[in-house]
């Protein structure tokens, strides 16, 4: 069974997307949040001085 | 010598009154005047809220630091402007009523050369019957606005957790407690926490969630929404956020006005006209916004403060205040200087300055109750502005009246955002977003409003530890360590 797929029982739920266990597993993968850590900063750093 | 005002010491004012202190050095004199003796880091409140975090790690006494800066600190709220001046007073003047430095209830007038008001929001929990009366929160809810309310909220928390523990099934309501609210961002950091903290506590399995708010949509943020470019995809934030409350088993009532809570309950409209009644335990209800109610007088002692303020006691400042259809508002409508049109010695900062219309798409009830989220003006908007500000006026004081004034249009600069999802090292995770521009242009960009090319989001760990770098980074700021100058708003 796939945790990620009973929550789409639910009606509201239903016709979102939810994410499977590769994405979930990524989103706190040391060396993975590593780089897109990186790259966020880089990214919010342009951000940033495009504001001011 | 010329003396600049700063009224509020929050993002805004402290940001301006620092940057002032320092650009204008000991020939002239900047004051502060702010009710709190405390400065807070407010985003980390929600990890106060949560029991992560104490009072004592988001707030720190403001009196050393401003004594370093060389900024004169009044422990005070402002209460009345005088720009005219008044009886004896040739110069533009401020009333305030002292809260502290042994002074409390004591008033003293201010005289001033330019004033910049960062009073930032009364808390109008009275807004809403049952919310609170006037800015005091009432009995039903918990807060997570300031550090108190936090610490209020974290121990509510806990005893539900502690009934949760037990085996009792326990209902959490979070979202916002009027239909005209901003700040959907915290409520929506607060239930990924409680969401992270349950799971923890090994409580989950007891603790049903649910999310209130008066978004047309989820993922509005009061922004009308952003759009980010995933995967290939040019996509709208309603989906992320969705597919997160599905995830983590939070059901939501979007669109809805909450117009009584008891204890135990809420009772809300729906942007269909329907009423609906929702049971809690434990509810955290951001309440609506609104100006902190100065008043405006002018020499003779008139009131004039319909001219200097908005009606929802805002500061009115350059912005284009024309009424006129969503169809035909426009990013120029928003404004540059924050100058007051009629005094142009006051400038306004921050949550403080009256947007000239919302950012979302307005929305009604068949009944004729507004539904909509108001803009949001959150910590980096906020301090941009105050640096721009505090800009304009060292420029007014030491180049002459004619001076450029420096903008900071919010329809022209971005915002970077990173809302909580759950603190914690290794499995702690947070959304990080950019937007571009904050206020969408449509002209600029047809379709989407904003650039997709610097408006993301993306919810991980790596967000989690921004956040928390951020979190020492504004205090180390706020504190004027060396170097503060470097770091950005
Ligand atoms: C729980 C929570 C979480 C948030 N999280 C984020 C986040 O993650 N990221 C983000 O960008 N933004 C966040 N925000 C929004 C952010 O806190 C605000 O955008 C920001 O504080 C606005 O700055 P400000 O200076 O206008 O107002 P404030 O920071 O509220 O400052 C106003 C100041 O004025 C003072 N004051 C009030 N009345 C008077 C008076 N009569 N006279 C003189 N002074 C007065 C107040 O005491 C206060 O010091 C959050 C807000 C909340 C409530």
């Amino acid at each position: 069974m796939k945790v990620e797929e009973l929550n789409f029982a639910k009606e509201k739920f239903n016709t979102t997307m939810i994410p499977g266990k590769t994405a979930r597993f990524f989103r706190t993968c040391l060396i993975w949040q590593f780089i897109r850590f990186v790259v966020i900063n880089i990214k919010m750093i342009i951000v940033v001085g495009k504001s001011h | 010598m010329a003396r600049l005002v700063v009224l509020g010491g929050g993002v805004a004012g402290h940001t301006a009154a620092t940057f002032a202190a320092k650009w204008l050095g000991s020939q002239h004199e900047v004051v502060v005047v702010t009710p709190n003796s405390k400065w807070n880091w407010i985003p980390s409140n929600i990890w106060v809220g949560v029991g992560q975090m104490t009072r004592e790690d988001v707030t720190f006494e403001l009196a050393p630091v401003y004594k370093k800066g060389g900024i004169t600190y009044k422990q005070a709220k402002a209460v009345s402007i005088h720009p005219e001046g008044g009886e004896n007073h040739e110069k533009s003047f401020v009333t305030i009523e002292y809260t502290g430095q042994n002074k409390a209830g004591e008033t003293e007038e201010v005289e001033f050369d330019y004033l910049i008001n960062a009073t930032g929001p009364k808390l109008n929990f009275g807004a809403t019957p049952g919310l609170g009366e006037g800015s005091q929160i009432g009995e039903h809810t918990v807060s997570v606005c300031t550090a108190d309310h936090a610490v209020h909220a974290s121990q509510e928390l806990k005893k539900v957790f502690e009934k949760a523990k037990a085996g009792e099934k326990q209902k959490i309501l979070i979202g916002t407690g009027h239909g005209m609210c901003t700040c959907q961002g915290a409520a929506f950091e607060y239930i990924f926490n409680i969401e992270h903290e349950a799971r923890k506590a090994g409580v989950r399995d007891n603790i049903e969630l649910k999310w209130i708010s008066n978004e047309p949509f989820l993922g509005d943020f009061g922004m009308g929404g952003l759009h980010m470019k995933v995967g290939g995809y040019v996509v709208s934030s309603r989906l992320f956020a969705e597919s997160l409350y599905a995830e983590r088993d939070v059901e939501w009532i979007i669109g809805a006005h909450v117009n009584k809570v008891e204890a135990g309950k809420v009772h809300y409209e729906l942007l269909d006209g329907s009423m609906g009644e929702e049971e809690f335990d434990f509810a955290m209800l951001i309440p609506p916004f609104a100006g902190v109610g100065l008043k405006a007088y002018d020499k003779d002692g008139n009131d004039i403060t319909d001219t200097v303020f908005a009606p929802n006691g805002f500061m009115k400042v350059d912005a284009d205040y024309t009424p006129k259809p969503y169809e035909e508002w426009k990013a120029s409508d928003w404004p540059r200087t924050y100058q007051n049109p009629t005094y142009k010695n006051l400038f306004a900062a921050g949550i403080a300055f009256a947007p000239p219309h919302i950012i979302s798409k307005p929305a009604k009830s068949p009944n004729g109750t507004v539904i909509n989220p108001t803009p949001p003006r959150t910590g980096m908007p906020s301090g941009i502005i105050g640096k721009a500000v505090a800009h304009s006026v060292c420029d007014l004081i030491t180049k002459g009246e004619n001076a450029h004034l420096h903008e900071a249009s919010m329809a022209e600069m971005g915002a970077a955002c990173v809302a909580s999802a759950g603190k914690g090292i290794l499995d702690g995770q947070a959304a990080a977003m950019t937007v571009y521009p904050v206020v969408p242009d449509f002209d600029k960009y047809p379709g989407t409003g904003r650039d997709t090319d610097y408006t993301f989001g993306e919810i991980g760990l790596a967000g989690h530890w921004i956040k928390h770098i951020l979190h020492h980074l504004f205090i180390y700021k706020a504190k004027l360590n060396p170097g503060w100058t470097m770091i950005p708003e």
